[in-house]
């Protein structure tokens, strides 16, 4: 199903786990530097209200002057665990983009603000940089660098999986509980 | 050789490396997406990383955003001495990432400060060792973060996982390692295991197993069965591509052993996501390269 801008919470609380959607509209890259800085109490140079937060760090150049992104897949997310539900909350995020999903705090928030956690393809740089048709900004590059920095992509039909909802469920947690069951079996 | 030459054919290794995975892993991940279930997340994982491959290879860019961890390894001829080797190498790694073939990778670990040219201490990583061959012997591998973060070192006896200090205690430990990597990782991974050797060899040497071909069979017997039994029980977790289930865990296993003293047993096991880049040539003295490693 095809998610569009504005991601509104309606829009947001709407999504299940399993649901294999496709975003249109801006999102901002954000990793370790720039949750740590948010959390610190940096103040954000966009507007993250109703916003979708990408982990990811991409390979982009500059080409005649105009910025090309030429890899850009997602990144391990829970490394931002300790941050991202506070953010979500004091911002209104509405969705995160990452791969390998998040813990309990952070789908506790997804509960809590109305938001949910996609799951891209992790590695599958050039499938995902195709769907980035435009980067409208780039942010803190100075102080972050390249990868690290806040890029502002408009992304067409980004496919993602939802696997952490606003219902309390994460596809996570139920992989990792069955999968246990059979290493229990097994060892 | 003119220095030139060896490193425009190292940055053509480098380009490679970074766009185009090998054929062995190709056609593994092929049979995982045969095997999933129609309509599942784990066949369109698949799918969209079998996408993905062709189209990196066909555009001549970054398979994977994480170009990772730059791991050479070098057998040197006596026309090549390490300090030009090296010369050469860096300067092609450059020139990669200024072409957007490399992320900007290299991070002072003391300031958080990017050197902008995957160049400081430690990057990228070499291993030169002397040849009495006439051919120079170029190996290379780029290992992403996300894969590299869930690798594992135990100590036996484990006593949390009930791992002993014997072959069936290896395997409570590499299952383990599987179990707790989830999708994390990227899977579906390929493991490469060392048992024994110190904590630094342990883990160098689980990932030199990384060059060898995924449908390979271990030389030794023991350890070969042990390979096959470990993608076999690991595929039977239901952890599955990107950990969204399904029955694609684990494309390969391969395992060596070193020595160790009597107080020490560690099992070192290193986890190699589905963008699997290694890469490698010959090059003869003249300049040409007469051969690749993976086709």
């Amino acid at each position: 199903m095809l998610l569009e801008a504005p991601f509104t919470e309606a829009k947001i609380r709407a999504l299940e786990v399993g649901q294999m959607v496709e975003i249109s509209g801006l999102v901002y890259t954000g990793r370790d530097a720039v949750h740590k800085y948010l959390h610190d109490g940096g103040k954000p140079p966009v507007n993250l209200i109703n916003s979708i937060v990408y982990h990811c760090g991409p390979v982009v150049v500059q080409e005649r002057g105009k910025w090309v992104v030429k890899a850009a897949g997602p990144t391990t997310s829970i490394r931002e665990e300790p941050y991202q539900g506070p953010l979500m909350e004091q911002y209104k995020i509405r969705g995160v983009i990452g791969k390998g999903g998040m813990g309990p705090k952070t789908l506790e928030y997804c509960r809590k603000v109305g938001s949910v956690y996609f799951h891209a393809i992790g590695g599958a740089a050039q499938v995902l940089a195709e769907k980035v048709v435009a980067v409208e900004g780039v942010h803190m590059l100075e102080e972050f660098g390249s990868p690290e920095a806040i890029w502002e992509f408009r992304v067409e039909r980004f496919p993602v999986v939802v696997t952490m909802d606003s219902h309390g469920r994460s596809l996570h947690e139920d992989v990792q509980a069955v999968s246990q069951a059979a290493l229990d079996r097994l060892v | 050789m003119d220095s030139k030459i060896l490193q425009a054919q190292l940055l053509e290794l480098i380009r490679r490396t970074s766009s185009r995975l090998p054929g062995d892993v190709v056609r593994s991940i092929e049979k995982g997406w045969r095997k999933e279930k129609k309509g599942s997340t784990a066949k369109y994982a698949l799918k969209v990383v079998l996408d993905n491959i062709a189209m990196a290879r066909d555009k001549s860019q970054p398979l994977c955003q994480d170009t990772g961890t730059i791991i050479c390894y070098a057998d040197l001829p006596a026309w090549c001495d390490e300090p030009t080797f090296k010369k050469a190498y860096e300067r092609a790694v450059v020139q990669a990432t200024k072409k957007g073939y490399l992320r900007q990778n290299s991070v002072d670990s003391i300031t958080g400060k990017n050197s902008g040219n995957n160049l400081g201490p430690g990057n990228p990583a070499f291993h030169l060792h002397q040849t009495r061959a006439r051919t120079l012997t170029v190996r290379m591998m780029l290992k992403g973060g996300g894969c590299e973060n869930v690798g594992a070192q135990y100590t036996v006896p484990d006593t949390r996982i009930g791992a002993g200090r014997d072959l069936a205690g290896v395997r409570k430990c590499i299952l383990d390692a599987v179990h707790q990597a989830q999708g994390k990782g990227c899977g579906p991974g390929i493991l490469g295991v060392c048992i024994g050797g110190d904590r630094g060899a342990g883990y160098l040497a689980s990932k030199e197993e990384f060059f060898r071909e995924i449908d390979d069979a271990n030389d030794d017997p023991r350890l070969a069965r042990m390979e096959r039994q470990i993608v076999k029980e690991a595929n039977s977790l239901g952890i599955g591509p990107m950990g969204f289930g399904g029955s694609t865990t684990l494309l390969g296993c391969k395992i060596t052993h070193r020595n160790r003293v009597p107080a020490s047993f560690f099992v070192s096991v290193s986890y190699m996501c589905w963008a699997f880049r290694r890469d490698g040539f010959k090059l003869s003295e003249g300049g040409k390269i007469t051969s690749w490693l993976y086709e």
